[in-house]
């Protein structure tokens, strides 16, 4: 039978893990080395439950550098890079939506 | 302004000290995440989807002018530049660093603020009448009743660890600037037919999954028993409230299963072991806590004086924003001003860290050095001559704080939404930026008059869309953004919660919803007299329904 952490990872399509790092809060995503990076096309993608499990391990593990770490889903494009697999974790990767107030009219 | 005194400044100083340590353990390895977590939101330091947010409270919506420029100095050197003033009169910072935050409330420690029960299961920051102190519709200032049970609950350890979070509300005005019965515990002083003031009581309100509207467990209260009455309802709420089911656990889900009347007869037998004790106010303490609120040292002046007559004659938009931003002081001469927050394609309530050290030089030239913020997320000048009004006038248009829709359908109250925040489902701040761009016209603002649009990003409603005129609810279905609307929600002395119109609608048609809403209402209405909110009451939303369903 398998573990509870088994069951609760379902994978329909690649995923990411990411995370908030912990000194500035900034979005990160685990890399293949084992490290965390701000950069979607340089993070690890997981394509079925066994990796995606290492993945979040390893990441649950790093609590040193990242906050939160969990499972996201990413569209890969046909040119080998990764787009946010929706709109939360597009947000999370390029900004809000609207532009900051500094730039607003002031 | 209250003044704090030496245990006050102590008290900050100490939690600045304790936090640096905390964050350099948590940074060390030496705190995981599960054990600083609890320790940063004890000092309003949230976690969002791009950063660290920090809550700083500002007790009763009042702001000194040095303390806007802290803000402002905050803003710049440890954010991005700008503040988002919030529907609990608090600020939010958006994009702290961890690392940099010891240094940050350092600098806001200076100036006598802080993030303390910004968050956490306990007594979050006392709100009140932004126009406390200077409402001509008042009985007496708020905001020495709500200092009183500030001092009282700030680090209790009794209410440290509740059920879950517990917002209180004071008012003593005629009418309700506050939202007095969305609060947890709502507190009204009025007069009893022998003239004397006291309080009406009201417990169980809230928004969020579950809104319910606070309900009087006891009509009137004598003042001396405010604090023993408020430590009674804590305790019983901190007795039988839910621990078990976080949706379940405020004190409105108790209220109302257990109905009003049985909670209040639990409230009363708490209270009959402990109305004589300590907490009972005598007028020494009262007074006191009064004295530590200085008031300004007004002019004697005249209502009305002739060079501001000429100067509405001179300029119709002066003239305009006098009348929609302009209200009346309970000093004859004096006048309450009103900035709007909510320029067009703005995000309401967001504040550049330059408008803040203006408005801030603004309040000390012309208002006494105070500032306040108001729950629907604009600030105000308290105390203005009337006299210096163009002047004022004409440096709020140049730093865009002059919009004059105040009250009106561009005026939106909304959260952050999904912009920023991780519990949202939504995004908030797109909507009411094209909402505003839609009525950008100010002529058919005015012609539609009172009108309020409130929305949240999710159902933890911190925009308070249940009792907007307008309500709008953004929710997720299938990965794309849709909203749900609702109809005649209102926070005044009559407060109720909105109705659901229908269906939820797609991102890219609420602005067109609300435009059929607020032409429906313009073909229904009897006359330009009759508000929005009341030709909604008379017509029932059925006509506002066909006509949004209609079309599509």
């Amino acid at each position: 039978m398998a573990s509870p952490l088994e069951r609760k990872i379902k994978i329909t399509g690649p995923v990411v893990v990411t995370a908030n790092r912990v000194a500035d809060g900034a979005v990160i995503y685990r890399d293949a080395d084992g490290g965390w990076t701000t950069r979607l096309d340089a993070a690890a993608v997981a394509t079925n439950a066994a990796s995606a499990r290492a993945l979040i391990a390893e990441a649950n593990a790093d609590d040193l550098r990242a906050v939160g770490p969990y499972i996201a889903p990413v569209e890969l494009t046909a040119s080998g890079g990764r787009r946010p697999g929706n709109l939360r974790e597009l947000i999370r990767l390029s900004g809000p939506t609207i532009d900051l107030p500094v730039s607003f009219g002031i | 302004m209250y003044i704090y005194d030496s245990i006050d400044r102590t008290l900050v100083a100490e939690r600045v000290a304790e936090f640096r340590d905390q964050v350099a353990r948590r940074l060390s390895g030496e705190l995981t995440e599960d054990e600083f977590k609890p320790l940063r939101l004890m000092n309003g330091v949230y976690l969002q989807l791009h950063a660290y947010m920090l809550r700083i409270a500002n007790p009763y919506g009042t702001l000194s002018s040095e303390q806007l420029r802290r803000l402002a100095h905050v803003a710049r050197h440890y954010d991005r530049g700008y503040g988002h003033f919030t529907t609990r009169q608090n600020i939010q910072f958006h994009w702290i660093k961890l690392e940099q935050l010891p240094d940050a409330m350092a600098d806001l420690a200076d100036a006598g603020m802080h993030g303390m029960q910004t968050s956490g299961n306990n007594v979050r920051n006392i709100t009140t009448d932004q126009w406390a102190g200077v409402a001509p519709d008042e009985i007496e200032d708020p905001r020495i009743w709500a200092e009183i049970i500030r001092q009282h609950v700030t680090l209790h350890p009794e209410f440290s660890f509740m059920p879950r979070k517990f917002k209180i509300c004071v008012g003593t005005a005629s009418h309700d600037r506050a939202a007095l019965r969305i609060h947890d515990l709502a507190l009204r002083l009025h007069r009893n037919a022998a003239g004397e003031a006291g309080f009406e009581v009201m417990v169980g309100g809230g928004l969020g999954r579950t809104p319910y509207l606070a309900q009087t467990i006891r009509p009137f209260l004598k003042k001396r028993d405010l604090l023993s009455y408020v430590e009674a309802v804590l305790r019983t709420y901190n007795q039988f409230g839910r621990r078990d089911n976080i949706w379940k656990a405020r004190i409105k889900i108790l209220v109302h299963d257990l109905g009003a009347a049985a909670f209040a007869k639990d409230v009363e037998a708490e209270w009959q072991s402990i109305k004589d004790g300590p907490l009972a106010l005598d007028a020494a303490t009262v007074a006191e806590i009064a004295s530590r609120f200085v008031y300004p040292d007004y002019e004697a002046l005249e209502d009305g004086p002739p060079a501001l007559a000429a100067a509405r004659r001179a300029d119709s938009r002066f003239d305009r924003w006098v009348n929609n931003a302009v209200a009346n002081h309970k000093k004859p001469g004096y006048a309450i001003v009103t900035l709007s927050l909510k320029p067009e394609g703005g995000t309401p309530g967001d504040c550049t860290a330059v408008q803040m050290d203006a408005i801030a030089d603004l309040a000390d030239r012309y208002s006494f050095s105070e500032i306040r913020i108001g729950h629907e997320q604009n600030l105000a000048l308290p105390h203005v001559a009337q006299r210096d009004l163009p002047a004022v006038w004409r440096a709020l248009d140049a730093l865009g704080l002059a919009t004059p829709n105040i009250g009106l359908v561009s005026d939106i109250i909304s959260c952050p939404g999904l912009d920023y925040c991780s519990l949202a489902n939504a995004r908030s701040i797109p909507i009411a930026q094209e909402i505003t761009r839609r009525f950008h016209d100010l002529d058919r603002q005015r012609e539609l008059g009172r009108l309020h649009i409130n929305i949240s990003g999710c159902i933890n409603a911190c925009g308070h869309h249940h009792v907007g005129h307008i309500g709008i609810l953004g929710v997720e279905k299938n990965g794309e953004e849709f909203y749900q609307i609702t109809l005649g929600g209102k926070a005044d002395d009559n407060a109720e919660l909105g109705t659901l119109i229908g269906p939820a609608v797609p991102y890219a048609k609420v602005a067109d919803v609300v435009e059929d809403i607020a032409d429906t209402y313009v073909a229904l209405r009897t006359g330009p007299d009759e508000l929005f909110i009341d030709t909604l009451a008379r017509t029932g939303i059925e006509p506002f329904r066909e006509r949004v369903y209609a079309a599509r």
